[in-house]
Formats: C-alpha cells, sequence, structure tokens
C-alpha cells in the first residue's frame, strides 16, 4: 500500500551533482525544496540542468553526489517507496507506437502493483477526461502530437501519484490544447496533487506557478515565490524602443545571459 | 513492495510480452519451424540415411533432442535481448518500467519467463514437427522437461544481459551470430563429443550448449557424454552467474542510465 507523508516536502534537494561520463558537469551542487501542494516552475534555458535533475528524480539518471528526498523517502537508499509518489510526463514521447492507448495506460498502472481490476476503469476515465476516449483502441503511433503529450498525462497519472512532474509538456502543442491542458493540472493542483513544471512558455508558468527556481549552467541562479522573482524586474529594462517581454521573461534573460 | 503489487508487476511484464509473441506469430513461432523441417529433412533423412547407427539408434534420433534444444535456446536469447533492447533504443519505453516501483529482480523475472515461453512453446512446435520425420523417444520425460527449463532460462537470461547492455543493433546481432551460432554448432548437436580430437574435447567442455544438449538428449534417449549431475551442476551455476549480472546491470544501470 503506497503511503505518502504529507508533512515532508515534496521534493527536497541537498547539494545535488552530476558529471557525465563524457566530463560535462550538468548540476553543480543543486539544492531545492518544493513545498507538497505547490505548483513549482523550474526555469532554464536549454541545457542549463532541469531534465538532468528530473531525470535523477525519477530513477532514470544516477546521481554523482547529493541527496533527493520525495516526501521524506531517500531515492537512493529507498528508491521504489520513493518512485510511488512520482508521476512523469517526459520531455520526448516514450511509449511504444505500436501500442494502443488503452493498453499503454493500463500496463502502467500495472508496473505500480495496480491490479487490471483497479486499472481498467481508472484508465478508462483518464482517456474520457483528455479526450482520447475515441481513440483507446487505434495504435499510438496514429495519434496526433497533441494526443501523444494527452497520452503521456494520462499514463502519468494513472497511479495516482501526489507528485507529478512535468518536462516541458506543452512544446509543439497548440494554443487551445496547451489551455485545457494547463485548467487540467490546475484541477489536479486543486485536489492536493504537487506538480513540477519545466516550460520555455515563461507568461505560462508567470501565471500558473506559485514558487519558481531559474537554473542556469549546473546551478540555481534564483528561488523564490514567483512575486519575489518578479520584483526583481526593472521597469527601466530594456531601454525605451527595444522588444519589451513579459515581466518573468526579462527576469529570466536578466539572470541567464552570462 | 508489497508481494500482491510485485507479482501484479511481474504478470503485467510477461503478460504485455506473451500477447505481443502471439501477435506477431510468423516472426516469433515459424522460422525454426521452417528451419527445423529443413534440419529434419537434409542431415536426418538424406544424410542421415547414409550414416551408421549413434549408441544403437539411428542419427535422425540422435540429432533431435539438440534441434529441439536449438530451437529453444535461440529464441529464448532473441526474445529477451530484442524485446529490451527495442524498448531501451528505439521507443525509449523501457523508461515506462525504470520510474516504476518495480525492482530489478522482477525486471529480470518478468523478461526472462517472457523468453522462456517463447523458447519452451517453439521447442515443443518443433518437437511436434520432428514426429514426422521420426518418433522420438522418451525415455526420462522429467529430465526433459528439467533442461527445457533449465536452458531456456539460461539463454533468456543471457539474451537480457546483451538487450541492457547492448548499445547499437550491431550489440544485438553480434553476439547471436559470432557467439551463439558456433557455441550451438560445437556444443554436441549434430555429433557425439566422444568422436572428437582430444583438443577439441577441452573446448566442448567450457560450452554450455554441450551440457544442456547432452541433459536433453538423455531424457530423450537415455544416453549422454557426460554425467547429469554434473551437467545439472554447471548449468545451474551458469544461471546464478547470469541472475547475478542482470541484477547488477539494472541496480546500477550501466547500460541503461547516463
Amino acid at each position: 500500500m503506497k503511503i505518502t507523508n504529507m508533512d515532508e516536502p515534496a521534493l527536497t534537494i541537498n547539494n545535488l551533482t552530476k558529471t557525465y561520463a563524457s566530463g560535462t558537469v550538468a548540476l553543480s551542487g543543486v539544492s531545492l525544496t518544493i513545498p507538497t501542494g505547490d505548483f513549482f516552475a523550474l526555469l532554464g534555458p536549454n541545457g542549463a540542468g532541469k531534465t538532468t535533475i528530473i531525470g535523477i528524480v525519477t530513477g532514470l539518471v544516477n546521481k554523482t553526489s547529493g541527496e533527493v528526498k520525495v516526501f521524506g523517502d531517500d531515492i537512493t537508499t529507498n528508491p521504489e517507496q520513493a518512485k510511488t509518489h512520482i508521476g512523469l510526463v517526459g520531455q520526448e514521447v516514450n511509449f511504444n507506437p505500436f501500442e494502443k492507448p488503452f493498453d499503454i495506460i493500463v500496463n502502467q498502472a500495472g508496473y505500480y502493483g495496480i491490479p487490471r481490476s483497479i486499472a481498467i476503469p481508472r484508465a478508462e476515465k483518464l482517456l474520457k477526461d483528455l479526450g482520447l476516449h475515441e481513440k483507446r483502441d487505434q495504435r499510438a503511433m496514429t495519434l496526433s502530437g497533441g494526443m501523444k503529450r494527452r497520452l503521456m498525462i494520462a499514463r502519468a497519472l494513472v497511479h495516482e501519484p501526489k507528485f507529478l512532474i512535468l518536462d516541458e509538456p506543452t512544446a509543439g502543442v497548440d494554443v487551445e490544447l496547451r489551455r485545457s491542458m494547463w485548467e487540467y493540472l490546475k484541477g489536479l493542483t486543486a485536489k492536493g496533487v504537487t506538480i513540477l513544471l519545466t516550460t520555455h512558455y515563461l507568461e505560462e508558468a508567470e501565471q500558473l506557478c506559485k514558487h519558481v527556481a531559474i537554473i542556469n549552467k549546473g546551478s540555481i541562479v534564483a528561488s523564490g515565490t514567483m512575486s519575489e522573482i518578479l520584483a526583481m524586474h526593472d521597469d527601466n529594462d530594456p531601454k525605451d524602443g527595444a522588444y519589451r517581454a513579459g515581466k518573468l521573461e526579462e527576469v529570466f534573460i536578466k539572470l541567464t545571459q552570462n | 513492495m508489497p508481494l500482491k503489487s510485485t507479482w501484479t508487476s511481474f504478470y503485467t511484464i510477461l503478460r504485455k510480452d506473451v500477447v505481443r509473441i502471439f501477435r506477431i506469430w510468423p516472426q516469433t513461432f515459424l522460422p525454426s519451424i521452417v528451419t527445423s523441417v529443413l534440419y529434419f529433412l537434409v542431415f536426418g533423412t538424406i544424410i542421415g540415411s547414409q550414416l551408421g547407427d549413434f549408441n544403437g539408434v539411428s542419427y535422425i534420433h540422435f540429432i533431435i533432442p539438440g534441434l529441439v534444444l536449438l530451437a529453444v535456446v535461440t529464441n529464448a536469447f532473441t526474445n529477451t535481448a530484442s524485446t529490451f533492447f527495442q524498448a531501451k533504443f528505439f521507443s525509449r519505453n523501457i523508461d515506462e518500467i525504470l520510474v516504476s516501483p518495480t525492482p530489478p529482480w522482477v525486471i529480470i523475472g518478468g523478461f526472462v519467463a517472457g523468453g522462456m515461453v517463447r523458447g519452451i512453446l517453439v521447442g515443443l512446435l518443433v518437437l511436434a514437427v520432428s514426429v514426422f520425420f521420426a518418433l522420438p523417444p522418451l525415455m526420462h520425460p522429467f529430465v526433459i522437461l528439467l533442461f527445457l527449463i533449465l536452458s531456456s532460462m539460461i539463454f533468456a537470461l543471457a539474451g537480457l544481459v546483451n538487450g541492457i547492455y547492448a548499445k547499437s543493433f550491431d550489440g544485438i546481432t553480434i553476439i547471436p551470430t559470432f557467439v551463439l551460432t558456433p557455441l550451438i554448432y560445437l556444443g554436441g548437436v549434430f555429433y557425439s563429443v566422444a568422436s572428437l580430437p582430444a583438443i577439441f574435447k577441452g573446448f566442448t567442455l567450457v560450452n554450455p550448449i554441450f551440457y544442456l544438449v547432452n541433459g536433453f538428449r538423455y531424457g530423450f534417449l537415455g544416453f549422454s557424454d557426460v554425467s547429469l549431475s554434473l551437467s545439472i551442476s554447471v548449468l545451474l551455476l551458469l544461471t546464478t552467474i547470469l541472475i547475478a549480472i542482470n541484477w547488477y546491470l539494472l541496480r546500477t544501470g550501466l547500460g541503461l542510465k547516463q
């Protein structure tokens, strides 16, 4: 039976480092805490280390040193328990294209130890909620890009995780679908699910997230509530006549340009 | 992970593989049957009829156990190697299992059981086909069953090591072509080791196929080049070593994680 200690932060990272076999230093001493129930944005340019952090937290990448705990469960000493709390929507589409959406979701539940008698009604509901029910028995390769993203969300939610990680979930998704996805995810946070989001759509992060951390070249360069980060914005910058983006984007550019 | 959840996870991996094996039956079942028919026809009937008896049995009776075993080991090996490698390399859907709380030994169990199902089913089909050429005696049915299980398990385990560790498509074609095939042909499928020069006998004794073929042949014909207890001991030792290698690869992520 899955027991989640809701008194602990959803994610605690202490002094996390990662150096790949090639010698590339991806993370150099990252520390981060995500409170339970938060909608947290982890922002950074390409190659900053966002996906490496997510890979380490979910068990897909080995850390070099440091400590990572999910609801108090250490990913090194108690990986199986830590993983029960997490649902992952990865950056790349990573399901078998020859399988049917229904089977992909039900099998994913099985890997979490959920029997088919429970998994099947859950899969049916998720397929309906995410507008995929008509496609339930078609091969996944026939789905559109947006549908594939939604299928990955359904797959990540079938074991009812308390901590959902979304690594650029709206990349390549049209505006209308992005809006409906955000509404759905906001509904999840209202039910107590903690969400960690990475995205390049900073205006969306600005609207959705309570807390934000900005990472650049493997180090956290700013972290706090959204209002604290936005307060770093200088209204006189950029100079008159230059392109002016949203506040978060201006802060982001300022912190990551070096 | 509780025992019931562990069982569900194991069952999910196995069920998914068995469904796939039956769905693509022209790829999984037919090739070995066609090859075996050719072996029975050419070596057993045409060439075999010109050869004398082997230990009091006709040549086709002598080679039937080896040819059944040939089908078992190649199918068990190919199944786990290709299934795992494709999930890792092409669609990356192995992440579905790696992010879940499924422990390494359950992943090993699920994939190996899938390989064993295919190996044993194809072996039984080849045995059924052999009846059209010569009715094989079944001297010790339990010994046949034991070696059917051992041979499929050992080569499913070896295939899994190959599938986990392979870094390119070449990696899973080189081993069957340059390692598995020579081991099979030099393992006594078509001849008795007693007829070999002394120098080649030494090589044969370090070939696991030799122990499998002889144990299997003992089950059918009641004679063997090596004692049954030695064969079983060598094969159990090999099974233990292969389980340990697989567990180490999955626990550390070697060949799987960055």
